[in-house]
């Protein structure tokens, strides 16, 4: 029954919360024109968001678009050049002792001690500050649970998808009113994700806001509202359903049996603008949105396409993404 | 979870005969490899065929890993036979290793040596003499469109580049099989997409590829798909047929079922 559930609901964004929709109070987490470099590296330009009390906001982007920077310049492990940056209030610079206290970090690699045990690592990050994991054990008990049964193994004898409940139990542990989790689901199997997904929400719903990134588009939808980043910049900021609705380009699905010969031909046609693989179809632009499905169908007639199927269809966050990259 | 044919070793022949269809280059029977009293892989049944894009997925710890290790030579199954490229992978795991290429985004080109020195190192490996390498090198440029780039630190290069770069170095000696362990995580949508035509290419020239992904869109991709869970290989066909036989609208659908119901 799980299965089904999982299936026909892709955790819909809570977009009913009435905290979300009543347009909010001021910014919980503020971020205005950031910009970091490393040497002759520009990792982050003029990076400006603002993230809600309670909202779960993404970070969208590939390797390189500068995630990671900005969120350990939000955790006070890194200085920006330039702009600045406050949580709760609180400045990333001035107030760093008090950002650290308040907020849950979950790094990209696996930061855990290897050579503790699961209990001891939890032991361990709850006395860093200062409390003990039985006076928090109810914010962590539904994540935890799952891996308490394996308490007595090394952290770095546990499966990924375990590694990743203890991180996050031990990132939770002094109760921080913001998360940050840096593609907590990255080389993470597709059923692992999905549970990854889930506990996030139920996460949001204890009042948690949370900062999270992740090169996965599809991950987008799970989100309240998300920055589109690439190369350090952010391409653009919304709710995943304006992203779509915003993408205003006539796009086609289209099959057939040889779906190799299918994307060749497809290039080599003069009305095509961009034709790109997306699972059982291609997903295909016309140049100047002018062209019709008739006209696909044709061409590809003509090139002995069997089985072919043309039709339009609503974009997802990576064709907005992609065409985006392409401007 | 109802009996899969794939576990059932009466319909495979041995593996020596060459049945009909392609040529097998990959032939796996009865693979065991415990840990302990831990089976990572249990009694797996395969063939991979030349010229195939064969989708190797599983959940985190599924025994994916572990069974990429044996057929690359890296590791000795506890029982069972393989034979890869035609090669025993008990026996032969030098052999196997001279004819196969290996490429994951996590290794690929050492990033601060430059084009030319990398395939130069990789030419070592791999016992290419020095004037076939330079032929083979101009060809490689000419190809990418990357001659400029001959002198320039792998580092310093967009992703893009790196990836064909990276590819291309990993099938440079010629490989009947290259496996591929998660090629496009963390890779941008337009140059993951990008790195599948480089797939397509490799397999029409009769190169074999194995290939991992957590990508379900690029499951549909490969010509047969393999699932694992727990050791075993739970499911095996092509993504059409798989998608048929689990009722499902697309291979995340399938993946989804065979994961967690298992579980």
């Amino acid at each position: 029954m799980n299965t089904l559930k999982l299936i026909n609901n892709p955790l819909q964004p809570s977009s009913e919360s009435p905290l979300l929709r009543r347009g909010l109070g001021e910014a919980f987490i503020s971020i205005q024109h950031i910009s970091k470099s490393y040497k002759d590296v520009q990792a982050i330009t003029n990076i400006s968001l603002e993230v809600q009390k309670g909202e779960l906001f993404g970070l969208i982007g590939p390797d390189g678009a500068g995630k990671t920077t900005l969120m350990r310049i939000l955790m006070t492990l890194l200085i920006q050049d330039e702009g600045t940056a406050t949580m709760n209030g609180f400045d990333v610079i001035k107030d760093y002792k008090k950002i650290r206290n308040m907020v849950g970090y979950m790094p990209g690699r696996f930061s855990l001690y290897q050579d503790l045990t699961v209990e001891e690592n939890l032991n361990f990050f709850a006395t860093v500050f200062k409390t003990t994991v039985a006076e928090n054990y109810e914010l962590i008990r539904d994540i935890y649970i799952q891996i308490e049964p394996f308490k007595n193994r090394l952290a770095g004898k546990l499966s990924g998808g375990m590694k990743q409940k203890l991180a996050l139990s031990c990132a939770l542990i002094h109760k921080p009113e913001i998360l940050i989790l840096d593609e907590p689901t990255t080389g993470v199997d597709a059923v692992s994700r999905k549970e990854f997904w889930e506990m996030l929400k139920n996460l949001q719903q204890k009042g948690i806001t949370i900062l999270v990134s992740t090169p996965y588009m599809d991950e987008a939808t799970l989100c309240n509202r998300v920055a589109l980043m690439q190369k350090g910049k952010v391409l653009d900021i919304d709710t995943p359903a304006k992203l779509v609705e915003n993408y205003t380009r006539k796009l086609y699905a289209i099959r057939s049996n040889d779906m190799h010969r299918l994307i060749m031909d497809l290039r080599l046609y003069e009305k095509t603008d961009s034709a790109y693989a997306f699972g059982q179809y291609l997903h295909v632009t016309g140049k100047d949105d002018e062209v019709e499905a008739t006209e696909f169908e044709n061409f590809l007639m003509k090139k002995d396409h069997e089985n072919l199927e043309v039709f339009d269809i609503q974009p997802t966050i990576e064709d907005v993404f992609m065409n985006m990259m392409n401007e | 979870m109802s009996k899969n044919k794939s576990q059932d070793t009466g319909f495979l022949p041995p593996l020596s005969e060459g049945a009909g269809g392609g040529l097998k280059v990959i032939t796996v029977r009865n693979l065991v490899k415990k840990f302990g009293s831990f089976v990572a892989n249990d009694h797996l049944n395969f063939d991979v065929y030349q010229g195939e894009i064969f989708g190797f997925l599983g959940a985190n710890g599924a025994g994916k890993t572990t069974a990429m290790k044996i057929l690359c030579g890296l590791s000795s199954p506890t029982s069972g036979e393989a034979k890869v490229a035609g090669f025993d992978i008990y026996k032969e795991t030098e052999k196997v290793k001279r004819n196969i290429g290996y490429m994951s985004q996590k290794f690929s080109l050492y990033e601060d040596l430059t084009v030319a020195e990398n395939i130069r190192f990789f030419s070592g490996v791999y016992g290419i003499s020095p004037a076939d390498r330079k032929e083979k090198q101009d060809k490689l440029l000419k190809d990418l469109g990357l001659e400029s780039a001959k002198d320039s630190l792998i580092g310093s290069l967009p992703l893009g580049w790196k990836q064909k770069l990276a590819f291309s170095v990993a099938i440079f000696h010629d490989p009947k099989i290259v496996f591929l362990d998660e090629p496009t995580g963390g890779v941008d949508p337009i140059t993951r997409r990008k790195f599948w035509d480089l797939i397509y290419e490799a397999a029409d020239r009769g190169i074999t590829v194995f290939v991992t992904t957590h990508y379900m869109d690029e499951a549909e991709y490969c010509n047969r798909v393999s699932i694992m869970n727990a050791g075993r290989i739970e499911a095996l066909d092509t993504p059409e047929n798989l998608k048929k036989q689990y009722s499902a609208k697309n291979m995340d659908e399938v993946f989804l079922k065979i994961a967690r119901n298992v579980e």
